[in-house]
């Protein structure tokens, strides 16, 4: 088991923290919390097979936020020394002062035990920042040319992401929790290009990003070995696939595209701030509105979600949260009804909750904690069938791998996904390949024609690095847990004659 | 204007970059360093919920190693603080180095494309301190806005927005003996209205560069208007309809068009801009009506970074930075004129080397129309506020797709009849544009889609007689 980077430990956080939690009790507030985090990236591309970029990043910095006379204030900023501390706590409590003559209620937060120098390291063998460039560099490279060397395989984009999060947070309570973790995003693309009738067709690995460390590129949760060695055959038969006709269709759609509409229609759609409005001017509000708790019909029987800050490898997965609130799992959605959201502990509060579920997140030491994305999954069936028996089942459908573009209206009704490999599926079986599809429905309808989900067998934590949200923007990885599933009668679009040609 | 408070680092950000290039072993090194400050304000239902005041310096380290296969790259960026200057200094400089040698030869260091820039007369005073701002920058905007609060109260209205400021000084270094630096403020007000009950939506946003051009009264003004075309409310299906795209929109649009336009994803047949046979488009007819599509860093109101500043190598080249950015046209009376590359492609493919720049502006020669004289003239078409989630569909034909947002409304013999359901629409910019009937007068706008990322534009309103509104979506 990896531990806490020493190189993090040796920063004199208790100090700052002190130093800026004793400034603010001394200014009056009713609460303060501090936090010390240093966020290191690294990005590696290659285009066909050439070097592009090796690029590493580091946030270091800290912030205060208080409560003072019932009203937010917070600050941050990179200098390290109990004096500079001091005086963000002094910034916080002046831009709190500040808010107060704009704010209406006073500001409470929900009780949370206290947790005593707790600490918390995520689920990882190798820190991809432990391993060599040269070495990084020379798998991608390597995978790379063996992709290139492909018949039909014009070009071939790879891009690794990795990550390595180290926060620390105390607050006035006596809560003190020291946790890191690591994550991965490595992404092939090949291209194949038709000069003589100037089009271009791609297929993209589905492998998706995790909260695992180098080993993922080594076979440890993923073969990209075997990906690699089916990709061109896969994008041989997309580029002479034929045109997909626009109708209703059963879908059966499998984990890597399915994660994405859960994301979307899902995961946004049962964040209590956007339902209460607080993201009504950017990012938006949602359908599944507070009043309709326990008994909005979000979908089919066999429809069950689950938010999730504990999924081993999950990209939201962590210990306690930015509010020092221990995290765990929480019915969003069963049996088809909406059950719950997910909470900070403001709102937790404000609208009688009890204790908040976990989910506050700050992207940088820059940025004030969001409510946002817990691991939202969709629940196999205990004894699902698997994604051949859900094909089976269908007379005349598609079956749907990978995500795509994506892109749903601001309450979360109106959705239209894509994604790079569609299967015909013709009496139960499929039957190669079309192009050109668009899936595009409102929430309640599609969660509603779910007919079944698979069996734990199909189940795979699929994701993004790149959820946005909030004002200032900020992002975040979140995974998404799904079985393969089976819709009834979606609306599928072709996006050549939607573009009017 | 912003607080004049002195940046970080002792003030001397200057003497960070220098140390950092003294301390480099490579063959070449580029230090570019940014001193960041932001305010911001942000609200929902009448009442402030967050703000902040954000202050970091960072510096980015680009070594260079130049063997006999070429030259390979290293960039390494982090914060550097005044307490740990000289140890976070020497990793980050080591770290760089590292890098290079573990990156061989870089695919963008062929011939002479691999040179730096070198030095040429600065463009700004190196030796003043950093610009900075501060929650300050708010000071009169921040009653105006309390102000509004009231009497949205009194009206049975509910704001919701953000206002943000960003100071970004830019400090760019060399071993060729490059000096460059440029401070760049970024302002955005977003003001979202809506009714009560939450059945009636509007928006309203400005650019601005330091806040004393925000009229909170103005914006309200427009919000109130906008609502009291809701009342009346009409359902409409899907379909083609004659649609005016307002400035906002059509920067949205046109922002996703010019990020599409790198020259080697064309000249390699990846993109909308590859001709059939092989090639790109440049030279080819876009559209009939005179339009004209071009970034210029001296566009008064919109001046942004008048060098180039890559700090990664991707469609454009870490071995361009500081190359001087001029005014380009990216389509120039309906043909298309430009698109970006780096100095190595262009090299390679016998072109010119041109740069990103972070303004877009879009001019018709024959527009001079406003807004409302643009709705007197229809006699039965939409009227969109903003679009809303846009993202590529087809990377072939560059078809996006998104949502229409806080109010689409109807105009019949002039005038604005009521609001009209959301839609989402499917549509490539550059078949809007060679569908477009009629430009108006362009005028400056904040992009709403992309505005963490672009704010800086000046967009006409455009007449579309047939933009596809593809599916009702039931939002409001």
């Amino acid at each position: 088991m990896p531990s806490l980077d020493p190189t993090f430990l040796d920063l004199p956080a208790a100090a700052l923290a002190d130093a800026a939690l004793g400034r603010a009790r001394e200014l009056g507030v009713e609460h303060a919390d501090f936090r010390l985090e240093r966020v290191r990236t690294g990005v590696i591309s290659l285009r066909d097979g050439q070097l592009e970029n090796l690029a590493e990043d580091a946030r270091l910095g800290l912030a205060v936020r208080v409560v003072h006379d019932g009203a937010w204030g917070f600050a941050s900023g990179i200098e390290r020394t109990p004096q500079a501390a001091a005086e963000l706590a002094e910034r916080a409590v002046a831009t709190a002062k500040l808010s107060r003559v704009l704010s209406s209620d006073p500001v409470r937060l929900a009780p949370e035990p206290v947790h005593r120098d707790a600490s918390w390291v995520s689920s990882y063998e190798i820190n991809p920042f432990d391993v060599s460039q040269a070495e990084r560099v020379a798998r991608l490279a390597e995978l790379s040319q063996r992709l290139l060397a492909a018949d039909g395989v014009d070009h071939v984009d790879v891009r690794l992401m990795q990550a390595q999060e180290n926060k620390y947070y105390a607050d006035t309570a006596g809560t003190v929790t020291n946790q890191q973790r690591v994550r991965l995003y490595p992404q092939f693309t090949a291209v194949q290009v038709d000069v003589a009738r100037g089009r271009f067709s791609q297929q993209q690995t589905v492998a998706p990003p995790t909260g695992r460390g180098w080993e993922y590129l080594l076979g440890t949760g993923w073969d990209f070995d075997a990906e690699i060695a089916e990709l061109p055959e896969l994008l041989a038969e997309h580029a002479k696939a034929p045109t997909v006709a626009a109708g209703r269709y059963d879908l059966v759609i499998d984990p890597t595209n399915l994660w994405l509409t859960i994301h979307e229609s899902i995961g946004h759609a049962t964040e209590l701030d956007r339902a209460l409005g607080y993201e009504a001017a950017y990012a938006g509000t949602s359908f599944a509105t507070l009043d309709q708790l326990g008994r909005l019909q979000y979908g089919s029987q066999v429809m069950n979600v689950t938010g999730d800050r504990t999924a081993e490898h999950g990209l939201s997965t962590i210990g306690y949260d930015d509010e020092g609130v221990a995290t765990g799992r929480f019915d969003l959605i069963r049996d088809g009804v909406l059950v719950g959201y997910q909470l900070n502990r403001q709102m937790a509060e404000a609208h009688g909750f009890g204790r908040s579920n976990g989910c506050a997140h700050a992207d940088s030491p820059g940025h004030i904690p969001l409510q946002r994305m817990a691991n939202v999954s969709l629940l196999p069936a205990p004894d699902g069938p698997s994604t051949d028996e859900l094909i089976a089942g269908v007379k005349r459908g598609i079956y749907i791998v990978g995500d795509n573009s994506w892109s749903i209206d601001m309450q979360r009704y109106n959705f239209q996904f894509t994604g790079p490999r569609f299967f015909k599926i013709e009496n139960g079986r499929l039957a190669g390949q079309v192009r050109d599809v668009a899936y595009q429905a409102t929430t309640t309808d599609f969660w509603g024609s779910m007919e079944a989900v698979g069996g734990p067998q199909t189940y795979l934590l699929c994701g993004a690095f790149n959820c946005g949200k909030g004002q200032p923007g900020q992002v975040a990885a979140v995974s998404h847990g799904s079985p393969s599933a089976l819709f009834r009668g979606v609306n599928v679009l072709n996006t050549v004659s939607e573009g009017g040609r | 204007m912003s607080e004049q408070r002195t940046g970080s680092a002792g003030g001397g950000i200057q003497q960070l970059v220098e140390r950092a290039l003294a301390l480099s072993t490579a063959d070449d090194c580029i230090v570019i360093a940014e001193e960041r400050t932001e305010a911001n304000l942000r609200w929902a239902a009448n009442s402030l919920t967050t703000n902040g005041q954000m202050h970091t310096t960072k510096l980015m380290v680009i070594s260079i190693l130049r063997g006999a296969d070429g030259a390979s790259v290293g960039t390494v960026s982090g914060p550097v603080s005044v307490a740990g200057a000289d140890t976070e200094l020497t990793a980050l400089v080591r770290a760089a180095e590292d890098a290079a040698r573990a990156a061989g030869p870089a695919d963008d260091a062929a011939d002479d494309a691999a040179e730096l820039v070198p030095p040429y007369e600065p463009n700004g005073d190196w030796d003043a301190p950093a610009a900075v701002t501060g929650i300050d920058v708010f000071a009169d905007f921040a009653p105006a806005l309390g102000a509004a609060f009231a009497r949205a109260r009194r009206d049975g209205v509910l704001l919701f927005g953000f206002a943000e400021h960003v100071m970004s000084s830019i400090f760019m270094a060399s071993s060729t003996g490059l000096r460059l630096r440029h401070d760049q403020p970024t302002g955005r007000l977003e003001v979202n209205g809506k009714s009560a009950d939450l059945t009636r939506s509007a928006w309203v946003g400005q650019a601005t560069r330091d806040f004393t051009d925000v009229d909170v009264a103005a914006v309200t003004a427009d919000l109130d208007r906008r609502l009291e075309w809701a009342r009346n409310r009409v359902e409409l299906p899907a379909g083609r309809y004659e649609t005016l795209l307002p400035p906002t929109a059509v920067a949205d649009l046109m922002i996703y068009l010019y990020w599409t336009a790198s020259a080697r994803d064309a000249d390699e047949g990846r993109s909308v801009f590859s001709a059939r046979g092989g090639g790109n488009r440049i030279g080819t007819r876009i559209t009939e009506q005179p339009l004209t599509l071009y970034s210029d860093p001296a566009a008064p109101g919109l001046q942004c970074l008048p060098f180039q500043v890559t700090p990664v190598s991707q469609d454009e080249s870490v071995f361009d930075n500081g190359t001087p950015a001029e005014r380009t046209d990216w389509i120039r009376d309906g043909e298309l004129a430009n698109l970006y590359r780096s100095r190595s492609w262009a090299r390679r493919t016998g072109a010119e080397h041109r740069q990103m720049i972070d303004n877009l502006l879009l001019v018709s020669s024959q527009g001079s129309k406003s807004l409302d004289e643009m709705i007197a003239g229809t006699r039965r078409g939409l009227l969109v506020t903003c679009l809303w989630y846009i993202r590529v569909v087809d990377p072939q034909t560059l078809l996006l797709t998104g949502l229409t947002r806080d109010g689409v409304y109807l105009i019949e013999d002039g005038e604005v009849r009521g609001v009209v359901n959301n839609f989402r629409f499917n549509e490539s910019p550059l078949d809007l544009l060679a569908r477009v009937s009629e430009a108006g007068a362009t005028a400056p706008t904040l992009p709403r889609e992309w505005s963490d990322d672009f704010t800086r534009a000046a967009m006409p309103v455009l007449r579309i007689p047939d933009f596809n509104m593809s599916t009702v979506s039931q939002a409001s």
